[in-house]
């Protein structure tokens, strides 16, 4: 099959590294060929931040560029307005319609611009927005928003729901696992 | 068993699989987790040490006494090394001894954005690079079997795209090996002139040998296909030319970067109607083509700058990628920022506020450069902060001029003492502050010899900074903590006005540490709120107007209270 490129997309210290775990963990066990990137470092600290993750038959480039992502899985608004100019024409843009400022707003050097993804979405993309927030404090704490924008991306691919389920019990800490379940399926059928 | 591994964790099992029996090292992005994952082995002995110099001289000891040791760093750590490496190249090895350096091109991470290939040609010792994860676990065990084998370190070249991506890896089984016996061999092991200058021969001819080895070695690949484009390329770069052309071109991949080959090159080009190196940084591989009279492109249509991509090299052939979806509205950049809570906040805006030129160095704190704090002057490299400042100084003689350097308590210990040192002994009347945040926090919260445990988390010697400062002749020593801005504001005005050398220990442990628990966050009263943005003056994330008036996001402040002591109308509480 031919390489399928998300990317995961938002703000330093939002929990991005959980979430590409679980999806490259549980895509090596079906087999197939994976690379998921991301960078340490300075970026972490409240940057705009990105992971990319690819599968396939073989997958070569770790990296995603323009015109080259699936999906785009975005953790705050702004962030997938940033990153729309990598996705495919017929990609799908996933994204927490939480608004982040970054510096330059809280200084008053810019202004947040609220109505970014209608912008996009005026020149075709597509986008399914939703609240992560609300959903994640739902399901217990307002951290697992990557779970619950997890359990939403994972509903555009053809893998059984149990496998998700699987794979956060072995990667989340046991007192965290039925928060995070509760997260994934609030995400899965937002 | 088949794993996703970061290239780093793949070095790490690499090391492991090899019989490694110590790694010494010092933190530094995108290095770092090679001796993290190291240190889950029991098997392996591994440590932090206060600097890359000591760390590279801890792995040449373990080797000396017959074990396989490591020793990891970033680029810049291998400047800090540089002086046991050229040496380690005359003396050989007893166990093997693996050298493993982590370049940054695009600088993620980083102040500069060298090429630690040079260094492998300088010193003259083999240099092995890495395309994935899986080449990262088996040049790393290899890199063993050549050290000793030649009798040399061998250096491992990772960059940041291949230690910070996870691949498929299959792990093997730890291969046990007993010490090699330790004979003292003066002539081999004492580098004074008599013996280093029947050393350096020896050099020559292994490095003879080794170019030998390169024709035909496993880590040089061939992959012959269509002929007219001919690429030769290495590392991460070998994946970005598998992305653009696939199976359509032909490709010679070195692994092996020192020395390079001349006939298994010579032999590709004569296959092949053009041939074109692609290599982030220098062009290295490309001079060797030219050195040995081979025509290629190279440099001429990639720069000597950034990170490379599929998209950059598709580029320079004349395949334009389709753009997608581009908003029109300005997108607001989002540079990283220090957190919320950080305890340097507030001793920059102290700083800031009076209007001192403050020496920075490398660090998390070397965010503060950042509008709007905007509290630093310079950074150069780890410890020029208190070595560059008493320059700075003794320039300015008797002119009258604020000044201090700032350094982080474990870029202290690595390379800010020595330069201390040499403000008592040469006596200028300079002002360090160590912002002591009780961890080394750039890199993700790794332990020093300020934080008392080692890298394992237990227990261990801590330095008191306080004594050491006193020891290397500075009388005057105080701590402040930095959530206080009057006792940082005094502090600093007292010490200013020292006609003596003085140290101030700005301590409050890094607001991420888990051990560190949040006071409740402090709201905003509309009704008291003026809209004067004194709040905003400290670049705290959590601030922000809305609607008029200063808002505090509740889910990121962690009640560190420095916003409410600017506040002149009490409007925070």
């Amino acid at each position: 099959m031919n390489t399928t490129s998300i990317m995961i997309v938002g703000v330093g210290g939002q929990g991005s590294l959980l979430a590409s775990r679980l999806l490259g963990n549980l895509l090596v066990n079906e087999g197939y060929d994976v690379k998921v990137s991301e960078v340490h470092g300075m970026s972490q600290r409240g940057g705009s931040v990105v992971t990319y993750v690819r599968f396939g038959d073989k997958v070569n480039s770790p990296i995603i560029e323009d015109g080259e992502a699936d999906f785009i899985l975005s953790f705050e608004k702004l962030e997938a307005a940033r990153w729309a100019k990598c996705l495919k024409k017929d990609g799908k843009i996933i994204v927490n319609t939480q608004e982040i400022d970054p510096m330059p707003v809280i200084t008053g050097a810019a202004e947040y611009p609220h109505g970014i993804l209608d912008e996009i979405a005026s020149q075709g993309a597509f986008i399914d927005g939703l609240d992560a927030l609300s959903l994640a404090n739902e399901a217990g704490s307002s951290k697992a928003v990557n779970i619950v924008l997890m359990g939403r991306l994972v509903k555009y691919f053809h893998i059984e729901y149990e496998k998700w389920i699987e794979q956060i019990e072995s990667l989340v800490a046991p007192k965290f696992i039925e928060l995070n379940k509760k997260a994934f399926a609030l995400g899965y059928n937002a | 068993m088949k794993k996703l591994m970061i290239g780093n964790e793949a070095v790490a099992r690499g090391i492991y699989e090899a019989g490694v029996k110590v790694v010494s090292s010092y933190p530094g992005t995108p290095s770092t987790e090679i001796t993290e994952f190291s240190a889950k082995y029991d098997e392996i002995h591994c440590e932090w040490a206060p600097n890359e110099k000591v760390a590279m001289e801890a792995a040449f000891g373990a080797s000396l006494a017959g074990v396989r040791s490591a020793c990891t760093m970033k680029h810049v750590g291998l400047n800090v090394a540089a002086d046991p490496l050229f040496t380690l190249s005359y003396t050989g090895v007893n166990g093997g001894l693996l050298v493993c350096v982590a370049d940054d091109p695009g600088m993620h991470s980083s102040q500069n954005e060298q090429d630690s290939r040079h260094y492998a040609i300088a010193a003259k010792v083999p240099m092995l690079e890495p395309a994935d994860s899986s080449e990262s676990l088996a040049f790393a065990k290899a890199a063993f079997e050549l050290s000793e084998q030649f009798d040399t370190p061998v250096i491992l070249r990772m960059c940041t795209r291949i230690a910070h991506s996870q691949s498929i890896v299959e792990t093997g089984e730890r291969n046990d090996i007993p010490r090699a016996e330790y004979k003292k061999n003066p002539a081999k092991n004492i580098m004074m002139p008599a013996y280093a200058k029947l050393r350096h021969p020896f050099v020559e001819e292994r490095t003879a040998k080794l170019a030998a080895f390169a024709e035909d070695c496993p880590f040089n690949k061939v992959e012959m296909n269509d002929t007219q484009i001919g690429i030769i390329t290495s590392g991460t770069c070998y994946q970005y030319v598998k992305e653009v052309f696939g199976d359509s071109v032909s490709v010679l991949k070195i692994g092996l970067i020192n020395p390079l080959p001349t006939k298994l090159i010579k032999d590709f080009a004569a296959k092949v109607d053009r041939l074109v190196v692609i290599e982030e940084l220098d062009g290295i591989i490309e001079t060797h083509c030219r050195n040995i009279g081979i025509e290629c492109d190279g440099k001429n249509l990639f720069p000597p700058v950034g990170e490379y991509s599929q998209k950059i090299i598709a580029a320079a052939f004349g395949i334009e990628k389709e753009q997608s979806f581009t908003a029109e509205t300005a997108i607001p950049v989002r540079p990283p920022v220090m957190c919320a809570g950080c305890p340097h906040r507030g001793l920059f805006y102290t700083l800031s506020k009076n209007k001192v030129t403050v020496m920075g160095d490398i660090g998390c704190y070397t965010l503060g450069a950042q509008k709007p704090l905007d509290a630093l002057d310079a950074v150069l490299c780890m410890g020029a902060s208190v070595s560059g400042l008493h320059g700075f100084n003794k320039a300015l003689g008797d002119e009258k001029m604020k000044t201090c350097a700032v350094i982080g308590d474990s870029t202290f210990m690595h390379s800010g003492i020595t330069g201390l040192v040499n403000i008592a002994y040469n006596n200028s009347h300079s002002l360090v502050i160590i912002l002591d945040n009780s961890i080394t926090g750039m890199t993700g919260h790794q332990h020093n010899p300020t934080t008392g445990y080692n890298i394992k988390g237990d227990p261990a010697s801590k330095i008191d900074l306080e004594t050491l400062c006193h020891a290397v002749g500075i009388n005057r020593v105080r701590v402040v903590d930095p959530y206080n801005l009057k006792e940082c504001d005094a502090a600093i005005k007292e010490e200013l006005a020292a006609e003596e050398p003085s140290v101030i220990i700005s301590r409050r442990p890094c607001v991420l540490l888990k051990s560190v628990k949040a006071k409740p966050a402090v709201t905003v009263n509309k009704d008291k709120c003026r809209t004067c943005k004194m709040c905003m003056k400290i670049g705290c994330p959590a601030i922000s107007i809305t609607d008029g008036k200063a808002h505090i996001d509740a889910t990121l402040c962690v009640g560190c209270g420095v916003c409410t002591q600017l506040c002149a109308f009490d409007a925070i509480e």
